[in-house]
């Protein structure tokens, strides 16, 4: 009997004028944002997250300064890190191992066309096996990875050889380039991360690096691998302690910044969840704008179909049916505007997710979250459905000789 | 349920509406007993108060004061769902400008009532069929009413009244918006029904078409039942086996 209701609610709203429709504005608007910015917050988590490119959460990172966003971390620092902070964090008794990470901003030379980008030092013996592991760098797509005694020569992140870095040719093992003015032969290309970081940067080996940017005791990252994963904070407050004691700095002064990667991850989190939680409000508000649309949508139509109504009184429809007629019918509504919504939503969201890994070149994948889908759904019935009990409550109580008299 | 002879009994009825301070004596004290099977006409001049006469009949509405006995059953002081199951079980409507429900087609107006009885989908369109062929409409059961003539409707609307086999049919003015040769080919049709066994009773202020077509005609005045008069069918009075009218 249900689907008998459901298919005069159908009928009634294939008859429905434009009007009618465009009360489900607020309804679509409301569930098209929300759709599409969780799609395009849980699309832009997992770019961000991959942009880390570290599969580890036991290294605490060190640098000086704050997260800089123009350039390599530490540089144009006036106070940056030197080996001597370094060698003071590898002191503290829950630490295994600290390594410097240079990071400079180098001039990369190919087919007589320039670009800049981050070249990246790679220590030797153990420390490299650590740094590979750290890195996530498995092995080489094409070519090899570098080893000790590998001296002038470069791996290079996925993008040179898939030409994406402007050189206007692809950059293969064998390939020479000039790195900082001083020729390097390309070794090998590591794997497609799918992140703009590592996709385009350049390994050198720790000495020729060091000599090549003449960065001396300088550090611009160290990266510190915990004995004990449990004893993560506490090293962190550690290393701040003896940071703030080499570096004469008093509390909340700190001119360095110490964070695990798990930290990082939850403060780009947390501006996500806070874009989140303003979208949902708006989202909401819409929601609410159209539910009043329906509920007075609804209500003209019960005066409209006044003598609708009498007519099914007088052919034997119950308070009851009339109330369930009217009440689905509004369920509808809003189910419709859920269903506009939920696509429109799924569409922008991924065409959000592709512009953002065309700019940021990531390789996220858009989901169809499903859960979301069928709660959006569910819950633009319920609203429509809700919007529409006093409507059809005031349907069912109309008097059925008064009604057909209209 | 006390067995009554007659199918619809009124027993001093009155309808009373308030006008602001007016009191609107719609009906003051009828008394009206129908048999099983009788055509009846009610016929008075514009509010007289047949309408209101049908709809309390029709348990449309109930009485201010009064007795109103359908097929046994006091329905003077029903409560709303009560007296829609009555309507739905019982009476069959035809109205004058027939009210059918626009976005739904012919078939599916006749299976409205029998969906608020809750039959089946299939037992539904099977009888909705079967009725609307009764009526000559066979050809016609996927239009709307907006594709439908006058006369054409109004035979939709005969069908929807037989949905649940009511044995009372209330037709107000089933002829008013018809033209001439329409209104008598739903009349035939009427007398079809009531050659079945079928309760007519139809309002109208058509003294032509009361006197032919009804076996007893009342005559509503203000409100009250001035007179009763013969009709010319009269099938029903020879004590016999209602007799089929020649075509």
């Amino acid at each position: 009997m249900k689907e008998d209701y459901v298919f005069l609610a159908f009928e009634n709203l294939k008859h429905r004028g434009v009007r009618s429709w465009l009360t489900l504005v607020g309804i679509f608007i409301g569930i098209t944002s929300v759709v599409a910015l969780i799609s395009l917050g849980n699309g832009l988590q997992m770019a961000v997250n991959s942009q880390f490119g570290i599969s580890s959460t036991e290294i605490i990172s060190v640098q000086a300064g704050g997260i800089g966003l123009a350039g390599p971390p530490g540089s144009g620092d006036v106070n940056p890190l030197t080996m001597e902070d370094m060698k003071e964090i590898e002191k503290i008794s829950s630490v295994k191992r600290a390594i410097r990470r240079n990071l400079p901003l180098a001039k990369l030379e190919f087919n007589d066309i320039v670009v800049f980008g981050i070249a990246i030092n790679i220590p030797d013996g153990e420390d490299r096996k650590f740094v590979y592991e750290v890195l996530n760098l498995g092995e080489a797509l094409v070519g090899r990875l570098l080893k000790d005694g590998d001296n002038n020569k470069v791996v290079l992140g996925y993008n040179f050889y898939a030409d994406k870095v402007g050189l206007e040719k692809s950059i293969k093992p064998g390939d020479k380039i000039l790195l900082h003015d001083k020729r390097f032969e390309v070794i090998g290309i590591t794997k497609k991360r799918g992140s703009f970081i590592f996709d385009n940067i350049a390994y050198v080996n720790e000495e020729p690096l060091k000599e090549l940017f003449d960065y001396g005791d300088e550090v611009d990252v160290i990266a510190v691998q915990v004995k004990d994963k449990e004893s993560m904070n506490k090293t962190k407050e550690e290393i701040e302690k003896i940071l703030r004691k080499t570096r004469d700095v008093k509390v909340g002064e700190e001119d360095f910044e110490v964070s695990t990667p798990e930290a990082s991850l939850e403060t780009v989190n947390s501006v996500l969840g806070g874009v989140r939680a303003f979208i949902v409000i708006i989202a909401s508000l819409s929601i609410i704008i159209g539910a009043i649309g329906i509920a007075n949508t609804m209500s003209t139509s019960v005066m409209e179909r006044k003598k609708e109504i009498g007519i099914m009184k007088s052919i034997g429809a119950t308070n009851g049916q009339i109330f369930l007629q009217f009440f689905v019918e509004s369920g509808l509504l809003g189910l419709v505007g859920g269903l506009i919504g939920v696509i429109l939503g799924i569409l922008i969201g991924f065409v959000g997710i592709v512009a953002l890994n065309n700019f940021i070149g990531a390789e996220t994948v858009s989901e169809i979250n499903w859960i979301l889908i069928t709660s959006s759904l569910i819950g633009s019935f319920m609203v429509g459905a809700i919007a529409g009990i006093v409507p059809a409550l005031n349907a069912a109580k109309e008097n059925p000789v008064e009604a057909l008299r209209s | 349920m006390l067995k009554r002879k007659y199918i619809i009994e009124l027993k001093k009825v009155a309808k009373f509406y308030h006008m602001g301070d007016n009191i609107v004596k719609a009906l003051d004290g009828v008394n009206l007993k129908i048999k099983k099977g009788e055509f009846i006409a009610i016929m008075g001049p514009s509010g007289s108060g047949k309408s209101t006469g049908m709809n309390l009949v029709g348990s449309l509405d109930v009485p201010t004061h009064g007795t109103i006995y359908l097929d046994g059953q006091d329905i003077s002081a029903l409560s709303e769902s009560e007296l829609a199951q009555i309507r739905g079980r019982k009476v069959g409507f035809i109205f004058q400008s027939f009210n059918l429900i626009p976005n739904l087609t012919a078939l599916e107006n006749v299976m409205l009532p029998m969906m608020f009885l809750g039959k089946e989908k299939e037992k539904r369109e099977e009888r909705a069929e079967e009725l609307l062929n009764l009526v000559e409409l066979g050809n016609r059961v996927n239009h709307y009413p907006g594709q439908l003539s006058g006369g054409e409707m109004q035979r939709v609307a005969i069908a929807r009244s037989l949905a649940n086999n009511p044995d009372v049919i209330l037709a107000d003015e089933p002829t008013g918006n018809l033209d001439t040769k329409t209104g008598i080919k739903v009349l035939e049709f009427l007398e079809k029904l009531n050659d079945q066994g079928k309760t007519i009773v139809m309002v109208t202020h058509d003294l032509e078409l009361a006197e032919k077509h009804s076996d007893i005609v009342y005559w509503l005045k203000d409100g009250r039942l001035n007179k009763v008069t013969k009709g010319k069918r009269r099938i029903y009075h020879s004590k016999k086996k209602p007799v089929k009218r020649k075509e």
